[in-house]
């Protein structure tokens, strides 16, 4: 099985009703590096994920993985992450059975994902009940499950509380630690410190920066990416 | 008036066995009925709530326009395509349960995958971009939120056996209100009145009504047992 990255981005538009959200973004993304695409609210950072991850199609220009059956080796988890009106377990082997895990080693596989999320104690509970920390760890266990090669995140975190937000970045840590590539977006410049290799700095849809994160935050190359690291309004 | 009511409560509690019969030949029409609209309807309104095909639009607004179909005019076409000239005649289903029950499934299928399609949609606009993520689409993706929101669309099956439960026209017409064959709770309501029989006509509608008052009662247990339980 060949690796599926990297991912190449080709001159990549996203337009709606003729108004541009992404444009011309030409981007590889390879295997390793942890990568945060960072920018201010409406820089186009879920519409950016979302077309890499096949949600959205692109208006022009091209996407391409490196080989084929991308679709069902990468996972997204979202800002709020979607819990089906079953158990957490449920939820997991779920997953595991669109993606056509045989069903003799779901139960298995799910409660691994669990346990490495320290959802194990909460298996039998309905999903829909837990916590919005809780559910942002379910929604990582049932990526966790599929291991995928690539693993997109939009703003995981953005609606949580520190601590949990804490235990949700122990989580993404794991998945680079066991070699999945981690794509993310955020507005936290401390969560991208904390978890970044290198930063892509999105504005008003375009790719302004690409750089390692010890190089880009003590000295951002473009004004609009100083101006957001020194905590100032892009806009203003 | 009131001699009228005490009469047709004394034969509900007495247990009258030609009442019962009615009672339970009507009870087994509508529930077959709403089985069948529900087990078509159902998944006919997911599809239409997910699906994306030239035509789907045309195809809610006349699923919706259905809804308010006359049963009258479902009993006549029914009766067109079951008698003995029409298309099906040579199964001789007229003036036979079965042909009310096709005629109250052709009434109620357009009200259950109306609301099934309307829940559905809204169910998928929160579902559909965790779906598409998981791989899951088309087909899949409308029973899996079908399934999701199973509890919700027991709306739309008691709406169904309301309207079931209530017609009288469609089985008038298809059935004949024969005697011990085809004599339902409505349509024994409307003889009895036009004959005077009041008590019979008055207690066969406190048992009917008792019953949609009961199921529906049984549904918002469900739902709400649901609720605590799935969230």
């Amino acid at each position: 099985m060949s690796a599926i990255l990297p991912l190449r981005l080709e001159k990549v538009t996203y337009a709606v009703d003729g108004r541009r959200i992404i444009e011309r973004v030409s981007l590889v993304l390879e295997a390793g590096p942890s990568t945060i695409i960072l920018g201010a609210n409406g820089a186009g950072k879920s519409v950016l994920m979302r077309l890499m991850h096949g949600l959205l199609a692109p208006s022009a220009g091209q996407i391409n993985w490196s080989s084929q059956g991308a679709r069902r080796r990468q996972a997204m988890v979202f800002q709020r992450p979607v819990m089906l009106r079953r158990s957490v377990l449920a939820n997991v082997a779920y997953a595991l059975k669109v993606a056509g895990v045989p069903a003799a080693q779901r139960e298995r596989l799910a409660q691994e994902a669990l346990e490495e999320v320290g959802l194990r104690d909460a298996a039998q509970r309905p999903a829909r009940v837990l916590s919005g920390g809780e559910q942002q760890r379910l929604a990582l266990a049932r990526a966790w499950a599929l291991h995928p090669e690539v693993l997109f995140l939009d703003e995981p975190t953005a609606n949580l509380d520190p601590g949990a937000t804490r235990e949700i970045e122990t989580i993404i840590k794991a998945f680079d630690a066991a070699g999945t590539k981690v794509v993310m977006s955020t507005h936290s410049l401390g969560q991208a410190r904390r978890l970044g290799d290198e930063v892509i700095y999105l504005h008003q849809g375009r790719v302004l920066e690409r750089a390692p994160v010890e190089r880009f935050f003590p000295q951002p190359a473009s004004p609009e990416a100083a101006a957001f690291v020194k905590g100032e309004l892009p806009w203003a | 008036m009131f001699e009228a009511l005490g009469s047709g409560l004394r034969l509900v509690a007495t247990l009258d066995l030609r009442l019962w019969e009615i009672v339970g030949l009507s009870l087994g029409v509508s529930l077959s009925a709403v089985t069948l609209a529900t087990l078509l309807g159902l998944p006919l309104g997911a599809v239409l709530a997910v699906g994306r095909f030239p035509g789907r639009q045309g195809a809610i607004v006349v699923l919706n326009a259905l809804m308010g179909l006359p049963p009258v005019v479902v009993g006549l076409f029914i009766y067109l395509l079951l008698s003995r000239a029409g298309p099906l005649g040579e199964f001789g289903l007229l003036f036979t349960p079965q042909a009310m029950v096709i005629a109250q499934t052709v009434l109620v299928l357009p009200i259950i995958a109306a609301l099934a399609r309307q829940a559905v949609e809204d169910a998928w606009r929160e579902y559909e971009e965790q779906l598409r993520s998981f791989g899951v689409e088309g087909w899949r993706a409308a029973l899996t939120v079908l399934w999701d929101i199973r509890f919700s669309l027991l709306t739309a099956v008691m709406a169904g056996l309301g309207r079931a439960s209530a017609e009288v026209g469609a089985v008038m017409i298809v059935g004949g209100n024969i005697d011990g064959v085809t004599r339902v709770m409505t349509t024994a309501i409307a003889l009895e009145t036009s004959k005077g029989d009041l008590p019979l006509a008055l207690g066969l509608g406190m048992v009917l009504i008792a019953i949609v008052l009961a199921l529906n009662a049984a549904a918002q247990v469900i739902k709400e047992a649901a609720r605590r339980r799935y969230g």
